[in-house]
This record gives structure tokens, sequence and C-alpha cells, in this order.
């Protein structure tokens, strides 16, 4: 985020050592606002059928407007003034993007993911449709011209059957390394309906990731709407506790124990706090989930993984470092959010003490060990 | 100084069902209770027989705790030795749809209360009831009721139908800071939404984790909104959502409020200085970390020691025994917490020669056991 970064001294910049990184949030997106919401970028990858209800009923989603976000935005697109490529829509030029970012920053392994994939759309047809294109779009127009990125596989989540479908087409296919949820959905993610997506996601040796924001329909607190763009953006956190909750509660990482979860912009720090809650509310209600057979924070430490963006900027700044330190090194995920407005520039966004391992483990080798990169 | 005896500023009195509240009804009332058949307005917050909503050791023989002033006086008061109890009634009044009937109900149990508890027990104090349907008849029972000195607060629940930032809500502010009220938010909904921002849950256990992040967000709400902006005499207390969560909730909102500050121009002061000057959380559930070694350095990231308040939310099942106070807490801050942080929260429990419209009270001279950690 474009902000003044207090106590940088005796920190040596990643950049500084041309440590290569991982960037676990990219977001691509198809060139032109096209008719209806989606972009004729897509047109390839659309059979007759869809194309034609794209340019007759546009695609809308559990919101109120036709096209855009529920909340407007800070600026344009959510996306930094300095990330517009001449003529497209930051994101959309694999060109621009290596110039401003992946080459400066030393990107080896860049995770893409797409948000306007038809993800969370009202008719669930034309979600699978789309998502599904989006999914060819990644690999024709990213992934096979930049070795360095990997696509997600978005999925009409909602439709469990359809994402199984689109997942297991994907299986085992290199340009691809995680499955990508939003996080605001029709029900919490440990709901029996989504089970098949985490067989699916065990069985393709995919992680899930899930990004912050979607069309659930549910208000962003359990009180109602919230006024404020800046509500929706900190309420994310919220709605990634929920559903870590949910998805711990309901034994989904009993019943899959090996699936990976990457939660994803949504914050790190307050992992800790959530685990000692539920730790201690579970030790005195545990005959309601007698499913359970650890911990809930030991499901956490052994399935959940955290990216970093929007990092938490405490002050002093060391107690990021505990935070970190509660939920373990080995959880956290690099990540810039390229190309939107709060972006984390890689050369000053931990600003924090760390020794090499730690250093290396954050910025490349977790996220090479959670997407299976040799 | 004297030492001062403990404030437990959040303890339960049972309703033992709708009929004990109807000699505090008029006739139409009282007839439609009897005549609709209308039993009871107990929760899923806090179901029955739930073993969160009484510990075990503190039920009488038909299942229920705290159904009278005398045995929460001697399960809850004597053991601690403490000097004041806040009463907050967790009773549905304010989930019933129909505006008149909340109301009403609502009356008739800030009554009850008085007649059946504050009365009998001179150590009590009680948070006042409203009817969260309507902010108007709200302010109302305020007026009604804060006269009565031994009203120290106003009690709403944490998730009513709009955020409690919103501004359809701030005559109850205004009603609130012009009585020398805190506004105290409780953990707890009237199901207007679900729980979480993803939809409702399968199990009591998520509804309950969930109290943690549903605070973070009506904290939000109020801050974005300019509840304490406008109202710059007003303090709100959160209770029995936990306390560990604040640091990380702060350092994710503070960054967001450096980014989108334009949004919400009126919010001058960055989010931790507003909370540390305004907010106060009730201690348990604490949902602190396993190792007690690390409790201070949680406190270090809350950054104030006069943040929090003496709880031991009886009945509800917390800790065992006497152990209300965490293990780890250095015994000054154990003190400031039992003793002076509620004196200085709320200003009527300094004014307790003048416990009722001027009568003065008897038996405030009792002192506590011991203030260090059990």
């Amino acid at each position: 985020m474009n902000v003044d970064v207090l106590n940088r001294s005796g920190i040596q910049p990643v950049t500084a050592s041309r440590l290569a990184i991982a960037d676990c949030d990219i977001h691509p997106r198809p060139l032109g606002a096209g008719i209806g919401g989606i972009s004729k970028s897509l047109y390839p990858y659309l059979s007759q059928r869809w194309r034609d209800h794209v340019e007759a009923f546009g695609i809308s989603y559990r919101q109120q407007w036709e096209k855009g976000s529920a909340y407007p935005k800070g600026q344009p697109q959510a996306c930094r003034r300095d990330a517009w490529p001449d003529g497209g829509m930051p994101g959309s030029d694999l060109k621009f993007m290596a110039e401003q970012h992946l080459d400066p920053n030393n990107v080896t392994l860049g995770i893409l993911n797409p948000l306007t994939s038809g993800q969370g759309a009202q008719n669930p047809d034309l979600s699978a449709a789309i998502t599904h294109a989006t999914n060819e779009w990644q690999k024709e127009e990213w992934t096979s011209r930049d070795s360095r990125l990997k696509g997600s596989v978005v999925i009409p989540y909602e439709d469990a059957l359809a994402s199984v479908k689109e997942i297991e087409l994907r299986s085992g296919d290199p340009n691809f390394a995680q499955i990508l949820l939003l996080s605001r959905t029709a029900e919490p993610l440990g709901q029996r309906r989504y089970w098949p997506i985490y067989q699916a996601a065990v069985d393709a040796n995919l992680p899930i990731g899930i990004h912050a924001f979607g069309y659930g329909g549910w208000p962003v607190t359990g009180g109602g709407w919230s006024s404020y763009y800046i509500e929706e953006m900190v309420g994310h956190s919220q709605a990634q506790q929920a559903l870590l909750i949910s998805m711990i509660f309901e034994g989904v990482f009993e019943r899959f124990p090996t699936l990976k979860v990457v939660l994803v912009e949504a914050g790190l720090a307050w992992g800790a706090a959530l685990m000692w809650r539920m730790d201690r509310q579970w030790a005195k209600l545990k005959r309601e989930t007698p499913h359970l057979k650890m911990l809930p924070s030991e499901y956490m430490k052994r399935n959940v993984w955290f990216t970093t963006q929007p990092i938490e900027e405490p002050e002093p700044r060391h107690q990021l470092a505990e935070a970190i330190e509660w939920i373990g090194w080995h959880r956290v995920l690099f990540a810039t959010d390229y190309p939107h407005w709060d972006y984390d520039d890689p050369a000053h966004a931990l600003p924090i003490q760390m020794d090499d391992t730690q250093r290396r483990q954050v910025f490349l080798e977790n996220a090479k060990a959670v997407y299976g990169i040799v | 100084m004297t030492l001062q005896t403990p404030v437990d500023c959040d303890v339960h009195p049972t309703v033992p069902g709708l009929r004990a509240l109807l000699p505090y009804m008029d006739d139409l009332w009282r007839e439609t209770v009897l005549r609709r058949g209308i039993d009871d307005l107990t929760t899923i917050s806090y179901p029955s027989l739930n073993p969160i909503s009484s510990r075990e050791d503190w039920r009488d023989a038909t299942g229920k705790a705290a159904t009278t002033a005398a045995t929460l006086g001697a399960q809850a008061l004597d053991p601690f030795g403490t000097g004041i109890a806040i009463l907050n009634c967790l009773y549905g009044v304010q989930a019933v749809f129909s505006e008149d009937m909340g109301a009403a109900f609502t009356s008739a149990l800030n009554r009850w209360m008085v007649k059946e508890w504050l009365d009998v027990d001179p150590r009590l104090r009680a948070s006042i009831v409203v009817p969260m349907q309507s902010a108007e008849l709200a302010v109302e029972e305020i007026n009604r009721c804060a006269p009565d000195r031994r009203f120290v607060q106003v009690l709403l629940l944490a998730n009513g139908e709009v955020p409690l930032g919103r501004r359809q809500m701030w005559p109850i502010y205004a009603a609130a800071e012009r009585h020398g009220l805190p506004v105290g938010i409780h953990a707890g909904s009237t199901y207007r939404h679900p729980v979480t921002p993803v939809g409702w849950p399968s199990y009591f256990t998520e509804d309950y984790v969930n109290q943690a992040p549903a605070m973070q967000s009506q904290l939000t709400s109020l801050i974005a909104e300019g509840v304490f902006a406008k109202f710059p005499n007003l303090t709100v207390v959160m209770m029995e959502s936990g306390v560990t969560w604040l640091p990380a909730y702060l350092w994710r909102l503070t960054k967001f409020w450096k980014g989108l500050r334009s949004e919400i121009p009126w919010v001058s002061d960055p989010p931790g200085s507003i909370v540390r000057d305004r907010v106060r959380l009730t201690l348990q559930p604490f949902d602190g970390p396993p190792d007690a070694s690390a409790v201070m350095r949680v406190m270090d990231h809350i950054g104030s020691d006069e943040i929090l308040l003496f709880s031991t939310d009886y009945p509800h099942w917390q800790f065992e025994g006497l152990a209300a106070i965490p293990e780890g807490l250095d015994p000054s801050l154990a003190q400031k917490i039992m003793a002076e942080n509620p004196r200085l929260t709320y200003s009527r429990l300094n004014q307790t020669a003048q416990t009722q419209l001027g009568q003065p009270q008897s038996g405030q001279t009792q002192t506590g056991p011991s203030l260090s950690p059990a």
C-alpha cells in the first residue's frame, strides 16, 4: 500500500540480494470490458450458445449492480494508477506486467488469480461456462507464454458437480497450481455441498486457494450491510475467519487430511487469536463435534496457509514477527496483489527481522512446497 | 488508597420464563402472552441446556442457573469478593419482530430486574435492555430507566438489523451519552441475518466462535460511521467476545484507514487511538494463548492497561473454580482490570452513595479476599 514505512533502518530489502520470490496473488484480466460484463477476449473459449447469452442477458451476481462491485472502490478498478497498459485494463498485458512487476522484483513463481471469472454468478450454467473459458484463456494467453506463471483453476463453486468436472479436466495439467474460490459464498465453505470439490482437489493434488470477495448474497457483517468500502475491505478478514471456522468444525480436514487451503488477501495476524479461541471453546463444546479428532488449531497448522498481502502493519513492527511465529513461519506465502491499489512491494512490505531461513520460507520455499513446484 | 473491591462487569441473570415478567406488563401484553401462548424468549445464542450457557456446578435441580439474586450473590459475588456486579440480561426481547411487543417485553424485563435483583442485593447494578427493533422506542426506555442510578449502561446485542454504527442507531448513543451511560455491546444476535458473512453455520460452536469476528465487524462500523467523533463522551464496552483478536484487527483496520480515509474523513484519529480512549472489553472468555508466558506479549500488542474490564461471565462456563483471572497476567495488571478500570469506565459506579434517586445505600463496605490471580 502507498504509505510510509517506519523503522526501516537495518533491514535489508529483499530485492537488494536479488532473492527470487514467489508472488502468490497476481490478478490477470481479460483485455477490454466487453458486452454484458464479459470480455470478448474470452469469446474464443465460449460456445456460440454462451456468446449469445452474454450479449442478450449479460451476467448478474447476488448484488445490486449490473456491472462493477457492490461498494465503489477507492480508485478505478481498485488498481494502481501506474498499472494501466496502453489501451487496456490493469493486468491485461503480459509484457507490461513482466516489465513492471515480474522482472524487476525477480518473481520466479507467480500464481494467477483471475477475479472476474464468472464465479458466484446467479446463473449456474453461465458461471460454469465463463469459469471454463477463463481457465482456457489463462492457459493460452498467460501460462503457456511465461513459464514463471501458474494459473488457478477457477470453478463455479456454488455448483459442486460442475466444479468437479472442471477440476478433473485440469488434473495433471502443469499450467495450473491451485483451484480458486472466492470467500463470500452462499453457505459457509465447511458445508457438505462443497465437499465434492475438496475430494476432487485432493484427487488432483491441487491446493484450494480462497480469495477475498465474492457474491454469496449475505451482508458482510452478521448484523447487516455496512455503509463503506473500507468496512468491506476490513470485513474480508471476518469472512475468512468464518469460513475457516466452518471448514474446521464441519470436519473438512478430518475427512480430507491432505487438503491444502490457502487463504488469500485477508490478512494473517488474526490467525493466532482465532486458534486460541477455537481451541478454548471446543474444549467445552466438543461433544457437539465429536468427528474432530484433533484440536481446531492442529487442523489449522496442518492444512491452512496464509498469503501476506495486505500485510498487517503494527507499530512496533516486531509484533508482526510474533504474530507470524504464533501461526508458524512455514504457513506464510508472500503475495503482492498486483496490479491492485493496495499492492505490497516486496522490498518494503515485511520490515521485520527475519533470519535467512524465514526469509526464504516466506518469499519462496513455502509457496514451492504448497504448490508442489520443484 | 484503600484496596478497592472487584467489579464484575458481565454477569447474567436468568429469566425463568416469560411468565416471570407478567407482573411487570400491562393488561394488553399480559393477555397477549397468555392468550397466544408465548412461553419463552430464550434464543439460540444461549440455549438452555448448552454447556456454555451455565457451568455445570452452578445449575440448580431444574438445570437452570442464576435464577435468583441470592444464588447469583452466593455463586458469583461472594467467592470473588466482588463489590459490584453488572447484570446483562440476555433474554430475546430484542429478537421479536414486532416493535411494540419488543418494547413492552423489554420494559417488563427492566422492571423485573429492578424489583427482583437490584432491590434484593445492593451489590448489583444493571444494563438497560432496549428494544433494538426501534431506536425511538429504545430511547424512551433509556429515558425511563436512567434516573435510577443503579442502571449503569445501555445493552445492545452485537448483531441486529443494521450494523451498530449506522445513523439510524444514533439516537440511542445520544441518549446514552446524555445520561452518562456507556453502551455495552454483548455477544448475541437477533438473527435477522446469519451470524457469519457467509451464511448460516451448522453448529452452535461455530455460532459462538463467530461472535468474535461479529464484534470486530461492529467495531469497524462504529468507527467508520463516526460514532466516536459524533459522541465525544460515549464509551463502548464489548462483552463476552474475547479480547486477543483486538491487536491484529486494529493493525488491519489502521492500514486500510491510511489508504481509504478519504471515504470517511470524519475519522481523523487512528483507529487504535480511538479504541484505547473509548472502547473497553470484558475479560471472559479470555481466549488467550495456551502458553501462559505469552499472555503478557498479547497484552503488549493490545498496548493499554486500561482496556480490559474484569468479568466472570457468570453463569456461562468460561473457567473452572475461581480461575477468572487468566494465568500469566501480571498481578498489578490484574488489579487494574478487576478494580480500577471498571470504575474509570462506569462513572455511575463512583456514585454508590446514591443508588436510587437519592436514596442512600447500605452494605457497600465488603472487601474481597484477594485480587491476585486465582
